[in-house]
């Protein structure tokens, strides 16, 4: 996808970074302030919205703790399932580190930015400089934008009724928006089908929030082609 | 919502982080354990769909939320902007309950 566009001049260009990320941060703002509301419904507070915001960092993650615990799920099943979630986190910092290179304080401060937006932007930019600078103009922009609508929405959020106005769905709506690009291969396809039936399947017979820890499992589905190949007994 | 789980949480996903980033660096993970970490989230944001929308405790209930998915699902396939999606989805959902 990459590297497509080979233009061998002197000094790096810039253009085409501020725009795009200051575009992904309007959207995760929206995200942010329906986070926020949801957080402090959920039992949360406006610090304890904020700390997730600010350490956790990881949109998904912090919206399934949330929701999860919004349900009544119990605070294991909460952070398993959270971090389930983060897990592809670790995937994107393999893939933007050897653009990152630095002291190992550098490397873990970045290693906090590592995220969807950012490895996204990081990943399609065409030259080493143009990757470093876009990592770290995107990580301002999210950060930015998802803290300060992780406040907004924390402050107003006790005034709603959230089942009056439906602002229960804000979580599946969201989950929704941030599953739609993932859906592009057929695996990934199979794998949320498979998800929504474990949900649903487990949900009358196991604590509460464990069907989401469960329908992890039915991601073992990347490996079957791999498997057939290499049974050597 | 403890301070236990926002600090375990916080905790747990910087750790994997650093893992991709500062550990593994350089190396790679083995391409089977990539390839199942990068079917996880689909996996698991259908699962909370689910949840979120079709079950109260251990109940499975169709309700107004469903009203909510369907347009959520519709807005996105239309590329409808996300702040829309969701301010459309709460408002078929509150709409529902209210006139039903």
């Amino acid at each position: 996808m990459d590297a497509q566009h080979e233009h061998a001049h002197e000094g790096v260009n810039y253009d085409g970074i501020v725009g795009p990320a200051l575009a992904l941060g309007f959207a995760v703002f929206i995200f942010a302030i329906s986070f926020g509301v949801l957080c402090v419904n959920a039992g949360g507070s406006v610090p304890k919205a904020m700390a997730m915001s600010l350490l956790v960092f990881t949109g998904a993650s912090q919206f399934s703790a949330v929701s999860v615990i919004a349900a009544g799920g119990t605070a294991v099943s909460a952070v398993v399932g959270a971090l389930l979630l983060g897990s592809r986190n670790a995937i994107y910092g393999v893939a933007v580190a050897p653009w990152l290179p630095g002291s190992l304080k550098y490397r873990v401060a970045a290693a906090q930015f590592t995220i969807d937006e950012t490895t996204g932007m990081t990943l399609v930019q065409n030259s080493p400089a143009r990757k470093k600078r876009a990592f770290w103009v995107t990580a301002a922009s999210i950060y930015g934008f998802w803290n300060v609508g992780t406040l907004i929405g924390a402050l107003v959020g006790n005034s709603f009724d959230t089942q009056k106005y439906g602002l229960d769905v804000a979580f599946p709506a969201a989950f929704v928006a941030m599953v739609a690009p993932l859906l592009a291969t057929r695996k990934a396809q199979l794998a949320g089908i498979g998800g929504a039936v474990v949900c649903l399947a487990t949900t009358p017979f196991v604590p509460i929030g464990a069907p989401i820890v469960m329908s992890a499992v039915v991601a073992l589905i990347a490996l079957v082609p791999t498997q057939r190949k290499m049974q050597n007994p | 919502m403890s301070w236990t789980v926002v600090l375990v949480l916080s905790l747990g996903a910087f750790l994997l982080k650093v893992f991709g980033f500062v550990v593994i660096g350089d190396r790679k993970f083995p391409p089977q354990v990539e390839a199942v970490i990068a079917l996880i989230p689909a996996a698991l944001l259908c699962a909370l769909i689910m949840k979120d929308t079709f079950t109260a405790g251990h109940d499975l209930q169709i309700d107004a939320r469903a009203v909510g998915l369907v347009v959520a699902v519709v807005g996105v396939w239309r590329k409808v902007p996300i702040w829309l999606v969701i301010v459309l989805a709460c408002a078929a959902t509150g709409i529902t309950r209210a006139i039903s």
